[in-house]
């Protein structure tokens, strides 16, 4: 079961997105509308905890469990396909409460309709594989 | 067990995710949750269509895996670890939300009117969930992650690029939330 970690994980990220209301679109409109400190508290510590983290793994190299080195991938650099596909993705983050990870927990949470926005989202992913080599980046 | 049904705050929030983040780094892997609908494009056959799609896609089984969790935990949280689903918005945020014809702010996760099933019988509801998440997949993967892999994974790793793509989400954000969804509610939507 070498999948089994990754099971417990899901759940463990599938509680903890319901139980924080971090996957309600109430929270995603007033955190956008700056009425609650809530969300902006999550993913502010959730980056400090991630940046302390980063630096330990940097400073002391820290291995995988499996005694591999951990590769922290530098992104490409670029302006454009970061802030054109930014304001993409934060239209449609707004609109649905939902990134890509919550739109399955909400899947768990029994809100069946975010199905639609599950597909529409793997529709908007083939669109952008077959038209990205006429799109700046 | 009060401390479990009532809805956890963000300092219990943050650590857990970071731990997420954490354990999926020493497992060998990455925390991006929008690399695995190009997965799903892959596995659907989109390689026939573009070289982007074109990848093994079996390496990313674990991360599948990792939103198979998502769905259980999701439903493991809502079916046994809550017993009000209500929540405790800014009265602002109600008020606005009432103006605009969304009368149920704050009783349940999600608003009625947009999601509740009753939307499927109208063309506008469809459209609106479908294009909705069209600008979720066609955005994150022009700018090469969402919240977790660029916000989360990216920011922890001093990433500029990273940085671009949280102020384009912002904007994006900022742009549906005051203009286009009041808009969108009052003029069309909800007619």
């Amino acid at each position: 079961m070498k999948f089994l970690k990754f099971l417990v994980l899901g759940i463990v990220f599938g509680i903890i997105m319901t139980k924080a209301e971090i996957i309600s679109w109430f929270r995603i409109y007033e955190m956008f509308r700056f009425e609650s400190f809530h969300m902006y508290g999550v993913i502010g510590s959730t980056v400090i905890l991630g940046l302390l983290y980063v630096q330990i793994i940097k400073r002391f190299d820290v291995k995988t469990f499996s005694g591999d080195q951990i590769e922290f991938t530098p992104k490409t650099h670029g302006v454009l396909r970061y802030l054109i596909g930014g304001i993409i993705f934060g239209l449609g983050w707004s609109v649905t409460g939902a990134c890509p990870g919550p739109m399955f927990v909400l899947l768990g949470n029994g809100i069946w309709t975010i199905f639609l926005v599950i597909i529409g989202s793997v529709i908007g992913t083939f669109l952008y594989g077959i038209l990205r080599h006429r799109l700046p980046h | 067990m009060e401390l479990i049904f009532n809805p956890w705050p963000w300092y219990i929030a943050g650590p857990i995710i970071s731990f997420v983040m954490l354990f999926l780094i020493l497992f060998g892997k990455t925390f991006g949750m929008s690399s695995n609908l190009r997965t799903i494009c892959s596995i659907a056959g989109a390689g026939k269509y573009s070289d982007f799609f074109k990848f093994d896609w079996k390496l990313q089984i674990w991360n599948l895996v990792v939103i198979l969790g998502a769905i259980i935990g999701g439903y493991i949280a809502h079916n046994f670890m809550t017993l009000d689903q209500s929540i405790e918005l800014n009265t602002k945020t109600i008020e606005n939300l009432k103006s605009l014809g969304i009368v149920d702010a704050g009783s349940s996760f999600m608003p009625d009117q947009l999601f509740g099933v009753q939307v499927l019988s109208s063309w506008q509801g469809w459209l609106f969930l479908v294009l909705g998440g069209m600008l979720i997949g066609f955005g994150t993967r022009y700018a090469g992650g969402c919240t977790s892999g660029h916000a989360i994974s990216g920011l922890s790793n001093l990433q500029l690029p990273s940085l671009i793509a949280v102020i384009g989400f912002f904007v994006g954000g900022l742009a549906m939330t005051h203009f286009l969804l009041p808009a969108i509610l009052s003029n069309w939507f909800l007619i």
